[in-house]
């Protein structure tokens, strides 16, 4: 019996030490400054983040554009002729392989080939291939590398998106997000580490939906749910002060109910208390800071003329872009966007190309304007979807016009920046643009990448939730190391 | 200029709190340290930190005992491989038993992974301390490792005889003798002598009575989720009988308000929600079997029965409406409606979650980690997984449901069932007809098969219905059905169902359960801090027939929950998490705790029982900016009363659930939940500081208080702050309080034209509003006790 009590004993006092952020390593009253940092949670394993990075980090900060609803590859990046030639044509057994279709195009009795209406050329010194939909971005290829050999496991929207944040297909696990912010903390003391911003494009606006959970912190502490930064007046949800309230005026309270909780303190000594003044001292700040992140007055046009006009509508996706660039630059560690409109099953012609083009040019801005910054160095920049769509037409296929169905075995994303190779392009796929023939990379590999890039092994970084250590990769992934720089 | 201010300040504060705390740092180094729940982050990377903890003097126990030393250790590090999954089992090897602990080894069947008594010649010794990578246990691409102190325990475990004993929360609870103690005259029930004899061996003492204000606070939130008024914090102040408390525990039991909040915690755990949950998130209709619950829970309905009406009330003999209502229990899983998915595979995803859920909740295992394999920890095959999922697998159900579609099996309730036999749904005027989602075995034909790697097109061997073994035999004579199940729930050799229940009541009320981990009773979970406590409350809520008020009576008329929640900072650093209970937790309302109190504090909460879920105040936007365009696109608030419910009948939406509830930790209803996080964090200081449900709380509070009440700005202040904080200002307190009135009064006139003054609210109002919310955002107004 003396021995379980000094069991639970040991483990309170350690329990104490933690709570206080003064950990084993004693990395100080950080968390105390710093509401956001990582040290503060209240699980056991969170005093060992101070163990993180694993070793030198490459990215410190990372910008994740998350291209909605699957965008084609096919009329993007991986260009296909044959399918030109073959269009029309059923899709060989041979080639679907028994491959799993979605209930939408299981009943077709053909699977008609389609090939891109868009020409494809190379740019660049890499001579990569790049469609006619992405003029912009054609100009900046020599900076990103390519990963033609994407593939996933789930070909339903949201399993496929959930998967791609959180590393399983079925909600409650962290976004990547807040894995990062869990692990590694916050670079700043005004803003929070994990951001979010949404976009809705203009190919098909009302086409899928977002879910919350996406940024949602899972099992970790709630410190590190991504949070949104919204247009309009209050662009965190509850910053704006009421209506007619002065700054001293709030000021002023926030020092009387410091005073007073401090008076709370000396009676009842609970430490959570200091705790809660470092909240409110944070919140305060960023009632500040967020404003002023938010406030692209200061931009000078031609910034505004890079990123495209659409950078002065707020809620945009150019906007955004302008936007994370602001928040990387004030030290964010996540900033996550969110586009929707990728889901092209009917009228991707038409639809595709204005979905492009409400992207095309605010990310090659993003990339040169963090290059020019000397920002690009350690920041990463993401961009994809959550899966690929097929190379025959779902619905009927005429001479101008096809849709194209959700497609998991092959897509394209891009990376740019910290410690990728630029001018590069990973993997390829067969000459139907439906299987990989080589260097296929699983999204599980892509986590354990980016998480590489930030200084952190995969299969180390874990979490203990209900007796079991959960990873981010779960239980796969590999880093690709061909990737990097 | 301020914001400077601000971080200067705070600077100074840090450094005035660590201080202290440094000098604890100093002082740990003379304390016994153990590092076994040490987990997670890089913790391979530690070997040199902790050998420097081993050097600091860590005290191994005189005697080494098998659950609460060694089991932890060899759950934790080695049974991933040498455990209960036999899909991965290395050299044929496990410590999970006590016949494969103790098994001949190698080759030639000649050695042993344990000899009792001698270490020497034990191989698990040799292994654990080799330095070889390629014997070292556990091996380095586990990213596991044991630290010196836990290579000490199993040493010395083994050479004190490696005496071996079952998991603790597999055998069955016994009721022992309640402790004597040296100070009976301070218990007031038998809860208090297992906490004071536990005091008593720690060298430490139960903490002075809380003051009658903060009890009353406490005892009315922890029971109703609703604060104390003042009429009745005077009145229990005034009542000097000898029974004033007792009295008011029983007319808090009594009130309607109990079943609301009780049903807050149900709703968590059974993943209630008023909407579908994947892609487009479709509105449902599950609210009738929420006011089932809430009725059920103030009729205090036995537990044992609450249960078995929710697993299998639909095959009671002779069913009624109201016994299939409440199985609404197992269909409040999320289901969808995207195209394009494979009907079979949502179909076996809502079955594994009814499973999942009802192991969780009645069992506290995560039997949901048997479903691609064996149980890494708990001895729990993927077989028995399947046999228990069986019983949820006969309802003739959907997959993908269709947009507008009521997923079957469901009952109709028309006002004619609620005035004959439902009468506890509160059905408006305005709606003639709604279909409730039940249960049925409608497919009883159904097979089950084992499903390989948890896929539902990969089905293996079939498998007939089956529980956990480990937990409690099935008896020939329980019906191999769902009403079977719930009998064996509540049979009295089951393991884990009263305690599991019991715990998480001593959850609610004392913060943190006995197992603090009270979702997971398994090898890996925590071990509970009063073992005998704990099974004296599992049996006695069994022979008291299950009767739950009876058990939270019996648990806040402790004398160890009346307790103040004042601590020393000797007793802080002797107990921080307040695992033996020489004081009261100083715990934090909920976040529906914390606009209902907003809402209750200041006049406008409507109290009404049940109906359908309500739309209060929302920032705007949140669901058209993520919405396809299909199903829930636009919040619009309700007007009128549905403003000012309690927050448990707030409309929820998965994908986007309320923002003020999810900041305050409220879980997310996509799944079984039974223990909130407790956090504070920057969003939270800004929900209290500008939410304008908050605001329109305090500006109602200020105009209440002055048009009624006193007539000084001292004696409406000590007013707005008693609502608030339960108790009265100091004087020096009201002096801070009404220093920053004077100062808003004169910042109104300074800094507002005419035009505003004219346009809004009055100076006094104004004053008043800013000052009430100041005061909803102390520290005090969201602390129960």
């Amino acid at each position: 019996m003396e021995e379980l009590s000094q069991h639970f004993i040991n483990n309170n006092r350690r329990h104490f030490l933690k709570k206080m952020g003064l950990g084993i390593g004693g990395i100080a009253a950080a968390s105390l400054l710093d509401p956001f940092s990582s040290v503060a949670g209240s699980n056991p394993a969170d005093e060992l983040a101070l163990k993180l990075p694993h070793f030198a980090p490459k990215a410190k900060r990372v910008i994740y554009l998350f291209q909605s609803g699957g965008p084609s590859q096919l009329e993007l990046f991986d260009y296909k002729p044959l399918l030109d030639k073959l269009r029309g044509e059923d899709l060989p057994d041979s080639v679907r392989n028994g491959q799993r279709l979605t209930g939408m195009t299981s009943g077709q009795d053909k699977f008609p080939l389609v090939g891109s209406n868009f020409k494809f050329d190379q740019y660049g010194q890499s001579r990569a291939w790049v469609s006619s939909l992405m003029p912009y971005t054609a100009k900046v290829v020599d900076e990103l590398c390519f990963i033609k050999s994407m593939h996933t496991e789930a070909i339903n929207h949201d399993p496929a998106i959930t998967f791609f944040q959180t590393g399983s297909q079925q909600a409650g696990r962290p976004s990547m997000g807040s894995w990062m912010s869990y692990g590694l903390g916050s670079l700043n003391e005004n803003l929070p580490t994990f951001t979010v911003l949404l976009s809705r494009g203009t190919g098909r606006p009302f086409s899928q939906p977002l879910y919350s959970r996406l940024w949602g912190n899972g099992f970790l502490s709630s410190l590190h749910q991504g949070v949104q930064f919204r247009s309009g007046k209050d662009p965190v949800l509850y910053l704006k002060d009421p209506e007619g309230m002065s700054r001293s005026e709030r000021r002023k309270m926030l020092d009387h109910i410091n005073e007073l909780n401090q008076k709370q303190e000396a009676e009842f000594g609970d430490p959570e208390i200091n705790s809660r003044i470092a909240q409110y001292e944070m919140a305060y700040r960023m009632q500040t800071s967020v404003p002023d992140t938010m406030n692209i007055d200061d931009e000078p046009e031609h910034i505004i003329q890079m990123y495209g006009m659409d950078a002065l509508t707020p809620g945009t996706y150019a906007a955004n872009c302008l936007l994370a660039r602001r928040m990387v630059e004030r030290d964010v560690r996540f900033v996550q966007l969110y586009h929707m409109g990728w889901d092209q099953h009917f009228d991707l012609p038409s639809q595709i190309e204005k979905q492009a083009k409400d992207i095309d040019q605010a990310t090659a801005a993003l990339i040169m304007d963090l290059k020019q910054r000397g920002l690009l160095e350690d920041t990463l920049v993401i961009w994809g979807g959550e899966f690929g769509r097929t190379n025959y037409s779902q619905g009927v296929l005429t001479e101008t016009n096809y849709g194209r169905d959700h497609h998991p075995k092959c897509f394209t994303m891009f990376m740019a920046g910290g410690g990728v190779k630029p001018g590069f392009t990973y993997g390829e796929t067969d000459d139907f643009g439906y299987n990989i023939v080589k260097d296929p990379v699983h999204v599980h590999d892509l986590q354990a990448t980016v998480m590489h890039l930030m200084g952190v092994d995969h299969t180390k970084f874990t979490y203990k939730h209900q007796g079991r250590r959960f990873r981010l990769t779960d239980v796969s992934g590999h880093v690709v190391h061909d990737l990097l720089s | 200029m301020s914001n400077k201010q601000g971080n200067k300040k705070s600077g100074i504060l840090i450094l005035y709190f660590a201080i202290p705390f440094i000098i604890v740092l100093l002082v740990k180094y003379s304390i016994s340290m153990s590092r076994d729940q040490y987990q997670g982050l890089g913790e391979n990377s530690a070997g040199s930190e902790k050998e420097q903890l081993a050097d600091m003097g860590m005290k191994l126990p005189d005697t080494v005992d098998f659950i609460f030393h060694v089991k932890p250790i060899l759950s934790d590090r080695c049974y991933l491989c040498h455990g209960p999954d036999e899909g991965t089992r290395e050299a044929g090897l496990r410590f999970d038993t006590k016949e494969g602990a103790f098994a001949a080894i190698g080759e030639h069947l000649d050695k042993y992974a344990i000899v009792p008594g001698d270490a020497a010649s034990s191989r698990l010794v040799f292994k654990i301390n080799s330095t070889d990578p390629e014997q070292i246990m556990p091996p380095p691409d586990s990213n596991l490792t044991l630290s010196e102190y836990e290579k000490q325990i199993l040493t010395k475990w083994i050479e004190q005889g490696a005496v071996w004993k079952d998991h603790w929360s597999f055998v069955p609870p016994k009721k022992k003798e309640v402790p004597s103690i040296s100070n009976p005259e301070w218990a007031s029930n038998e809860i208090d002598y297992f906490i004071a004899k536990r005091l008593e061996q720690e060298g430490l003492a139960p903490s002075e009575k809380a003051t009658k204000e903060k009890l009353i606070r406490k005892v009315y939130f922890d029971l109703t989720g609703l604060p104390p008024s003042i009429e009745e914090i005077d009145t229990f102040i005034n009542d000097k009988d000898a029974n004033a408390y007792e009295k008011v525990v029983d007319h808090l039991l009594a009130s309607p308000a109990y079943g609301e909040h009780m049903a807050s915690g149900w709703l968590d755990l059974s993943r209630y929600a008023d909407t579908h949950g994947y892609q487009d998130d479709l509105e449902r209709v599950m609210w009738p079997w929420r006011d089932w619950v809430i009725s059920a829970i103030n009729r205090n309905m036995p537990y044992n029965q609450f249960v078995k009406w929710q697993l299998a009330g639909d095959l009671l003999p002779d069913a009624t409406l109201e016994q299939i209502v409440a199985t609404g229990f197992n269909r409040n899983h999320k289901i969808t409606q995207e195209g394009g998915v494979i009907d079979e595979e949502y179909r076996v995803e809502y079955v594994k979650d009814r499973a999942n859920t009802t192991a969780k909740a009645l069992m506290g295992l995560t039997m949901e980690c048997a479903q691609c394999h064996d149980h890494k920890y708990d001895p729990i095959s993927q077989k028995e997984y399947y046999g228990f999922y069986g019983f949820f697998n006969k309802v003739n159900e959907k997959g993908r449901i269709d947009y507008n579609e009521i997923p079957e099996p469901n009952v109709k309730i028309t006002p004619k069932e609620v005035k004959e036999t439902l009468s506890f749904i509160n059905l408006p005027d305005s709606i003639k007809e709604v279909r409730l989602m039940v249960m049925k075995d409608d497919a009883p034909d159904r097979k089950t098969h084992i499903l390989k790697r948890g896929q539902y097109d990969a089905p293996s061997e079939e498998v007939s219905l089956s529980t956990p073994e480990v937990v409690f035999v099935y008896s020939d004579s329980l019906p191999k059905n769902r009403l079977g199940l719930a009998d064996w729930f509540f049979s009295e050799g089951n393991t884990l169902t009263s305690r599991v229940a019991v715990n998480r009541m001593w959850q609610h009320i004392f913060g943190v359960g006995i197992v603090s981990t009270s979702d997971d009773f398994g090898n890996q979970g925590a071990l509970p801090s009063h073992p005998d406590l704990l099974d004296w409350l599992a049996v006695t809520f069994r022979e008291d027939g299950w009767d739950v008020k009876k058990m939270y009576k019996r648990m806040v008329m402790s004398s160890t929950y009346q307790q103040t929640s004042k601590v020393t900072p000797q007793l802080l650093e002797a107990d921080p998490d307040n695992v033996l209970l020489a004081r009261s937790s100083r715990s934090k309302l909920t976040a529906e705790m914390i606009r209902d109190n907003a809402l209750a504090v200041s006049g406008l909460l409507v109290n009404k029982i049940g109906g359908p879920s309500v739309k209060p105040y929302q920032p705007p936007g949140l669901w058209a900016e993520t919405t396809s365009g299909q199903g829930l696109t636009k919040y619009i608030p309700d007007t009128g009363e549905n403003l000012y419910r309690r927050s448990l009948y707030t409309f929820w939406k998965r994908t986007v659930p309320p923002p003020s509830m999810m900041t305050f930790d409220a879980p997310t209803r996509d799944f079984c939940e039974v223990k909130r996080q407790k956090t504070s964090t920057p969003l939270q200081a800004l929900v209290m500081l500008n939410d304008p449900q908050l605001i329109e709380a305090a500006e109602h509070l200020a105009m209440n208080t002055l048009e009624n009440e006193a007539t000084t700005d001292e004696e409406r202040v000590k007013t707005i702050f008693r609502k608030i904080t339960s108790r009265f200002p100091e004087e020096n307190e009201i002096d801070e309080l009404v220093q920053y009135l004077e100062y808003v009064k004169d910042s109104y006139d300074t800094t507002n034209s005419d035009v505003t003054k004219a346009e809004g609210p009055s100076k006094d109002v104004y004053a008043y509003t800013v000052l009430t919310s100041m005061i909803f955002n102390l520290d005090e107004a969201i602390i129960k006790g």
